[in-house]
């Protein structure tokens, strides 16, 4: 019997898997990932965490940041134990050996970021995820009591009378498929950035947590919230770290404008001014794009429109010492050198505002079942993230979830749940059978083709009612053409077929709460812009969206009101001071 | 693409399967693999994520060399056949897929975290670290558990208790970083471990994050032999 058992490898699930362990080592602690945790795609993270550190900053400011940022749709109670919280967070992970750049006198380096006031980003050059998951997986090696499943893939939780009991999960190297009995349960398994076609995120990120909870009755929250990042490169959708603007980067439209001083994000300036034209937040950034293609502004390529990023004058010296991984994606992927070259960029999703609906301890309605990091919604990000805010967030709310989990583990003892076996052989049986093949059918890749090109339709930068409900009836009709795919694969041993048609699954059902949550908010806010409904209505919407699953398998969609602590709604102020 | 299929169980040994793959100027090979997989065989299997270089799990053998998939481009082929395989050097689990449970136990053995000895700081205060003593051990830092190296080393492949290029580097990078207050000795100094290398430098040409492994090694020869003439000293 597991004490708290998570499910994803990456900075979250590590996070919490630590704090279980440090706080209580007799709890027996499991990480089940489906990949191996350094694979985890908190490792692409690369701009940098941020934390007030530095004298001249504040938690408040940090706070208003947050909060404005997020369009006030941040539950500000949970931003205040955020921003409180990083600063000790990212100090932790330096006790731990994080490489954080640093200042000359030895002191760890803060940088610019979007839609911050103060410069309090730490960053490790721009691969800050990639030494973040590293030096917490080398960190968890320390605890030789945490087990770990890696490559086991979680299918099912087992839910009985309102509190979870485990989880079924399939060895992804034998086909073993095994119920693993536990008292707590941490969904820590990111975004789902795969239900679009044109992404940062990668193969992985195909929301199975949220369709975990999902399925077992526990809400989502603010699922409409789908973050764009302005700068990724086109075809492979490559992220171009913030860091790249952050640094003194331009963005200029085909004329050689900087074209965000047309939308009310300030003047430019030859160096970088805080919360104005490129160091705005990401929504207004990529929906500035959106404006200069419709102006004819944009440049056309194969792989659609670009504006373009221009690093030029920042010289090769700053560009290999601060940015060396954006030089080395763009000579690797893009063929180009952004020390001589323009790089050309368009919006490209990113990260999901939304997720499984949590209170500031992790906690989900579901009893013993928590959520942290990108899955969960506490909600600190509102209706749009700053950068450089979800990596504190994996390592806050990931502790949080951990300490939780393992006070309802040690006050809920008892022995394994006669729901475990029941539901588990149910499941074994479901497997089983998808694991008999079919040589009819559709094929998975063409029908998650179809799911991604009908949510960029219907739920990109900019949506309306009419084709988000006629993306509700193409996504019903996609999940029933799912039950009848063509399988190949029937073998036992790493089997990635059956995985693929499981994710699969969980992505047609988080598209669908993505589709209906867009569909009742008839309002703009942050990144979820209706060009029927373009104005904020603080009346109605000053609340977030929270989605059942009725019990026909369709969502259900109400509202829940934000929490406001000490910042009332207001105009959301860039480039103007 | 020419493929080595193995399914566990069905194939006594691995066969290669062809399939026609249409040559696209910016298709890497691992786009090649997603067609196969996503058009052509849903039953091909093998590991891939983050399609950007630093997940580490898209190595592969690919015209008889160790490369990130997602980093080597069709276009370099020519008209093919690209004959891809998995990793060698590795026992195989499935088709591309191979058995990496051997350098994890190495990676944990040589204790891949800072070592500190007396009273710890409090969370509010950070050590300071120089950009220079940054400097010294970032390059270590910078491993992505690809195992090219491993693939690559000609010891490894002849002797599996040979402790390994990224393993070593890793352990570098710790005793490297002023904060650490360990050598490793016990781990590094054995005879599978640096003294085991014959310097042949395979894992540092292979590495796509330029870490020189093959550096690591030959710096801890060093110290490993400043230990044993001075057993008291440290690094």
């Amino acid at each position: 019997m597991i004490d708290v058992l998570i499910v994803g490898g990456g900075g979250a699930g590590l996070r919490a898997a630590i704090a279980v362990a440090e706080t209580d080592p007799a709890l027996k602690v499991a990480v089940v990932s489906k990949v191996y945790p350094m694979r985890s795609h908190t490792v692409s993270a690369e701009g940098g965490a941020a934390a007030v550190i530095g004298a001249g900053d504040t938690l408040d400011e940090h706070c208003y940041d947050t909060i404005s940022g997020g369009d006030w749709l941040c539950d500000q109670d949970a931003v205040e134990a955020f921003v409180a919280e990083a600063p000790r967070e990212l100090i932790q992970l330096e006790h731990w050996g994080c490489p954080w750049s640093r200042e000359s006198d030895g002191r760890v380096a803060v940088r610019p970021f979007g839609g911050m006031k103060k410069m309090r980003t730490w960053y490790a050059a721009d691969k800050t995820g990639f030494h973040l998951l590293h030096t917490l997986f080398q960190t968890t090696l320390k605890y030789r009591d945490i087990i770990r499943y890696d490559e086991w893939f979680v299918t099912k939780l087992v839910v009985d009378d309102g509190r979870v009991h485990g989880v079924v999960a399939v060895e992804i190297r034998t086909g073993r498929i095994e119920t693993i009995p536990a008292r707590t349960v941490i969904l820590a398994t990111g975004g789902c950035g795969k239900v679009f076609p044109f992404t940062t995120n990668a193969a992985i990120k195909t929301g199975d947590g949220m369709a975990l909870a999902y399925r077992e009755g526990a809400p989502l929250k603010d699922m409409e919230f789908v973050q764009y990042h302005p700068t990724g490169l086109p075809f492979t959708g490559i992220l171009i770290t913030e860091a790249a603007r952050a640094e003194g980067g331009w963005l200029i439209n085909k004329d050689g404008y900087r074209y965000l001083q047309d939308y009310d994000l300030g003047r430019p300036t030859p160096t970088p001014k805080l919360r104005s034209m490129e160091l705005g937040p990401r929504d207004r950034l990529s929906q500035a794009f959106v404006h200069e293609q419709h102006k004819n502004r944009t440049v056309d390529t194969p792989y659609g429109p670009v504006v373009y990023l221009d690093l030029r004058h920042l010289g090769e010296g700053k560009i290999d010492s601060r940015i060396p991984f954006v030089r080395e994606l763009c000579r690797s992927y893009q063929n180009l050198d952004p020390a001589t070259d323009l790089i050309p960029v368009r919006p490209v999703v990113h990260y999901m505002m939304g997720g499984v609906h949590t209170d500031v301890h992790g906690a989900t309605p579901i009893a013993g079942l928590y959520a942290a990091g990108e899955t969960a919604c506490v909600s600190i990000n509102g209706a749009n993230r700053l950068g450089s805010n979800s990596l504190p967030e994996i390592l806050v709310f990931g502790r949080r979830a951990g300490l939780a989990a393992a006070e309802f583990a040690r006050s809920h003892a008892g022995g394994e749940a006669p729901a475990a076996r029941s539901q588990g052989a149910d499941e074994r049986r479901r497997l089983e059978r998808a694991r008999e093949g079919s040589r009819h059918g559709e094929r998975i890749a063409d029908l998650r083709e179809r799911m991604q090109h009908t949510l960029e339709g219907a739920a990109g930068i900019y949506r309306t009612g009419d084709v988000l409900t006629k993306a509700v009836d193409t996504l019903a009709e996609l999940r029933e053409r799912a039950e009848r795919v063509r399988v190949d694969d029937t073998s036992a041993a790493f089997n990635t077929e059956l995985i693929n048609l499981q994710e699969l699954h969980a992505m047609l059902e988080i598209a669908q709460t993505i589709v209906a949550c867009a569909l009742n908010r008839q309002e703009s806010r942050g990144a979820h812009q209706r060009t029927d409904f373009s104005a904020r209505d603080d009346e109605t919407y000053l609340a977030h969206s929270l989605v059942h699953r009725a019990p026909d398998g369709t969502p259900s969609v109400g509202l829940l009101p934000v929490t406001i602590t000490r910042w009332p709604p207001g105009e959301r102020v860039y480039g103007r001071d | 693409m020419e493929v080595a299929r193995y399914r566990p169980g069905q194939d006594a040994e691995p066969v290669f399967q062809g399939y026609d793959v249409p040559l696209m100027a910016d298709w890497a090979v691992l786009d090649g693999l997603n067609h196969i997989k996503d058009q052509l065989d849903g039953s091909l299997s093998y590991r891939w994520s983050c399609r950007m270089g630093v997940c580490g799990s898209c190595g592969m053998t690919v015209n008889g060399e160790a490369r990130l998939t997602c980093g080597t481009f069709l276009s370099e082929y020519g008209d093919g056949p690209v004959r891809i395989e998995p990793l060698k050097g590795f026992p195989v689990i499935r088709d591309l897929v191979v058995d990496i449970d051997d350098f994890l136990a190495k990676l944990s053995s040589v204790r891949p975290w800072l070592i500190r000895e007396g009273e710890e700081l409090p969370l509010t205060a950070e050590h300071a670290q120089t950009p220079a003593q940054l400097e010294a051990y970032k390059q270590y830092s910078m491993c992505i558990n690809c195992l090219l190296c491993y693939s690559a080393c000609p010891v490894y492949v002849l002797d599996p208790d040979f402790l390994g290029p990224a393993a070593i580097a890793l352990a570098q990078r710790y005793n490297l970083d002023s904060r650490d207050m360990g050598d490793r000795f016990d781990v590094l100094g054995a005879d599978e471990a640096v003294w085991g290398c014959t310097f042949v430098g395979e894992c540092t040409r292979v590495c796509p994050k330029h870490v020189d492994p093959a550096e690591a090694i030959q710096r801890y020869k060093v110290t490993a032999a400043l230990r044993s003439v001075l057993p008291w000293s440290k690094r």
